[in-house]
């Protein structure tokens, strides 16, 4: 194994709430979505209709733009609704479970005898191609696409994350099997963890595996990216997460897409903390309902950082397998930002409560001042551990100077590696929005 | 509190579109804002953000000039009262109360002109009022002379928040040091205001002076000797006399981490070498630890040389840009008597050249970037 890529920059939010690794008791719920938001510029277009009957991996709606990419039903049920939001865009596509778990076969296959097509036709039909997210941009990966490299990040050190050495277990064979399969299409590349990374993980075989140590976000796999191997302008790869790639692994070995996932709930308003069992698009009502500490809350399908907003009745995100709940800031404070402020968790020292060595915060969805132009610097750069220059590279975006987001390499980024930078901004502003503004604009204008 | 609250609340409704007062919405929402750190939350993003805002780190600023302030007062009073030659009579009480009577006019028009123009303008703009003039607003007054006419503090004011700052944008946008702006406007437009002996010394008087009583200036030719200049009980301009305090403000603006200490160090770094070139060559007879402590050295390497705003924003731009400010000051100081502060003119030469080393900085990330595919090939 390599030398260990120490990241100094970077934040570890000290966010109460953290989860045992112990497994809660929590039901399968009824309703499960998928939800094309989770997909950036994706344009579904339906193939089931409401009322029909669907298997686990029954095709719900393919890519308008791709129509190879099929988005398919994560459970056996009846397709009960298809909710949708401003100008009809699909927000929702719900499959009410009937308990049957009946699935469709997809055929064992010998992973050494298949061709690299062969293994994406397979990835394709039973709806597994949208594990692959694809950079630049940060969308989901295009089938025709020459990947240099697919990467996967083994640990997650975003606030109150899912500790994967503890989901991965049982499943540490079908994970080697997923990579197989991925090495057919590209080169793998799997970064782990230095303290204590699952064996699965750190003696994954026919990968290179980097080992990384340091604050968040070491584990984002685009700051792994930026330093095992980096994306120049003109080049893609693919990343997919750990337990996307043992759902690849079963797929081949089973020959059914096992849509079943290990996520975690956490934060300072849940009651029982913990790990449970749950499948792609679940609703959060049985985890969520009757689990609160408080009402006042915001239920997030992801981490504090890059998840969504969403509600017990919304949905497990289609890569999330993380939920985390605390309390909605929406009260006034006063004086807050003269207090000496021994209870607020900041990055920098202007409050007093960088003298209260680690404790960890109960952290409120407040945004604790309003919107400013840039003026502190260097505090971006400090959480930011890629050789970029994230200041210029948002003025950039914000002037929408094409020529210059490509020369700063927004291609290198995607919004989780700068999330970060958000929540430490000084001037508040909404810097994961503003990179995807300048993605999408690549997009439109590059392709 | 909460009847606070439930007050704001209740008159709020005047002050937005459609209102009585729709038309001071601004203003009214720097106070509410000021009172209470509105309820807004994240939407869309992250869900949590950090508990630092700009009126946090201003505070910080302000807070590390309070020493700087009071000292200028006392040291006003003093100085006023050396002048008259009546400092064995002179109780604390008198010297602080002369000091105050002379230096909170010019704060109050300093502030009152400055928040007045930004209110104003954030209110045609449709903007919040933005907090950096409350550090600005303390500056100036800090780096004037004692006997400044209050109509001169009110129109360098104007001059600096309008044609320093919101021409480009406001906070933020500035090219320039606001407070440094105001003070060079002075010192071209008026220099007679500005500069000669007597402007050190409030409420001067020819007929009062008392005997032997000479008002020159230490940067003429070194008169207070080190630790004088130390201390800070010499004419000046009202807040920068005193080394020790801008001391105690670095310390501050550093442990708090507002201000960056490789801009700040630089500077010093580069004063000191520039002092001891110039010493050791025989150009002039001034130590160089003693050019560190003299004029305005210590003050506009502490707080204005570290305005993030206009200064370098890479990191490695810093110690350039710190460095030349060092240097620059103290040869325009020894070899220009035209000009004899020198730190002022350089801190404002380094912010224009600013933008211009970090471009090469940005540049050379770009280029890596770019020889990175070249390599691969």
């Amino acid at each position: 194994m390599s030398d260990v890529i120490k990241l100094k920059k970077g934040l570890d939010i000290r966010l109460a709430g953290k989860a045992e690794t112990v497994f809660a008791q929590v039901a399968l719920p009824e309703l499960y979505a998928i939800q094309p938001t989770d997909f950036h510029n994706l344009v579904p277009k339906m193939v089931a209709a409401v009322g029909d009957k669907v298997q686990a991996g029954s095709v719900l709606f393919f890519d308008k733009k791709q129509p190879e990419v099929k988005f398919v039903s994560p459970v056996s049920g009846e397709l009960v609704a298809v909710n949708r939001g401003e100008r009809r865009v699909i927000l929702e596509v719900v499959v009410k479970a009937d308990g049957q778990n009946s699935a469709v076969d997809f055929g064992k296959a010998d992973i050494n005898s298949l061709s690299r097509q062969q293994v994406i036709d397979k990835m394709l039909e039973a709806g597994a191609w949208p594990y692959f997210k694809q950079r630049p941009y940060n969308v989901v990966a295009d089938p025709k696409a020459e990947p240099k490299a697919i990467f996967v990040s083994t640990f997650d050190t975003a606030p109150l994350a899912p500790d994967y050495d503890y989901v991965i277990k049982g499943n540490e064979e079908a994970f080697q099997k997923g990579l197989d399969v991925l090495n057919k299409i590209a080169p793998v590349f799997v970064g782990v963890h230095n303290n204590g990374s699952a064996p699965a993980f750190k003696n994954a075989k026919g990968v290179t595996v980097t080992t990384f140590d340091g604050p968040h976000p070491a584990g984002c796999v685009g700051i792994q990216i930026n330093h095992i191997n980096p994306i120049n302008a003109g080049e893609k790869v693919f990343t997919i997460g750990v337990q996307e790639v043992v759902a690849v692994g079963k797929l081949f070995t089973t020959g059914v897409h096992d849509f079943s996932r290990v996520a975690v709930i956490a934060g300072s308003e849940v009651k029982n903390k913990g790990y449970f069992r749950t499948i792609v698009g679940a609703q959060l009502s049985t985890a969520v309902n009757g689990n609160l500490v408080s009402d006042n809350v915001r239920v997030i399908s992801g981490n504090v950082l890059t998840g969504a907003e969403t509600k017990a009745e919304g949905y497990l995100g289609f890569y999330d397998s993380q939920v985390t709940v605390i309390p909605e800031g929406n009260q006034y404070e006063m004086f807050g930002w003269a207090l000496p402020g021994f209870n607020k968790f900041s990055a920098g020292r202007t409050f007093f409560s960088w003298l209260m060595g680690k404790k960890e915060y109960k952290l409120d969805t407040n945004t604790h001042g309003e919107k400013r132009a840039f003026v502190v610097s260097n505090e971006l750069d400090k959480v930011f551990p890629m050789d970029i220059y994230p200041e210029y590279l948002f003025k950039a975006i914000m002037a929408q100077d094409i020529d210059k987001m490509d020369q700063l390499g927004i291609y290198e980024v995607v919004e989780e590696d700068i999330a970060l930078c958000e929540f430490v901004c000084t001037s508040k502003i909404p810097l994961q929005k503003v990179l995807r503004n300048g993605l999408d604009l690549m997009v439109k204008e590059v392709g | 509190m909460s009847s606070l609250r439930d007050f704001i609340d209740s008159v709020k409704p005047n002050f937005e579109e459609g209102g009585k007062f729709s038309k001071l919405r601004s203003t009214f929402g720097a106070f509410e804002t000021f009172l209470f750190v509105p309820n807004t939350v994240n939407k869309g993003g992250v869900h949590v953000r950090d508990a630092v805002d700009l009126k946090r780190t201003i505070s910080c600023v302000i807070l590390a000039l309070i020493p700087a302030l009071l000292f200028g007062i006392y040291n006003t009073g003093y100085q006023h009262f050396r002048m008259l030659g009546q400092l064995d009579t002179a109780t604390f009480g008198d010297i602080v109360l002369e000091g105050i009577i002379a230096v909170f006019p010019i704060l109050v028009v300093s502030y009152v002109v400055g928040l007045g123009i930004e209110f104003a303008v954030a209110q045609m703009r449709g903007h919040e009022v933005n907090e950096g003039f409350l550090a600005t607003g303390m500056i100036i007054p800090l780096i004037m002379p004692a006997d400044v006419p209050l109509w001169l503090v009110a129109v360098a004011t104007a001059f600096a928040v309008i044609f320093g700052k919101e021409v480009f944008g406001g906070t933020g946008m500035n090219i320039w040091n606001p407070a440094l702006v105001a003070r060079a406007f002075l010192f071209f437009a008026y220099p007679t205001k500005m500069s000669g002996d007597q402007v050190w010394y409030y409420d001067y008087d020819a007929t009062q002076v008392a005997d032997g009583f000479t008002g020159a200036t230490a940067l003429a030719g070194n008169t207070f000797g080190f630790e004088a200049s130390f201390i800070g009980l010499i004419p000046g301009s009202i807040g920068e006399t005193s080394a020790l305090c801008c001391l105690i403000g670095a310390v501050i603006l550093l442990l708090t981490g507002v201000a960056s200490w490789k801009t700040m160090c630089s500077v010093f770094v580069g004063g000191a070498l520039m002092g001891y070139i110039f010493n050791a060559t025989g150009a002039c007879d001034i130590c160089w630890c003693e050019q560190l402590v003299i004029g305005g050295f210590a003050f506009g390497a502490v707080f204005m040389a570290t305005d993030p705003v206009t200064s370098c924003r890479t990191e490695k731009g810093k110690y350039i840009y710190g460095f030349l400010i060092g240097a620059m000051a103290i040869i325009i100081r020894v070899l220009n008597p035209g000009y004899p502060e020198g730190m002022m003119l350089a801190i404002l030469l380094m912010n224009t050249f600013a933008p211009l080393i970090d471009y090469c900085f940005v540049q050379s990330n770009i280029n890596r970037r770019k020889n990175r595919v070249k390599n691969n090939k």
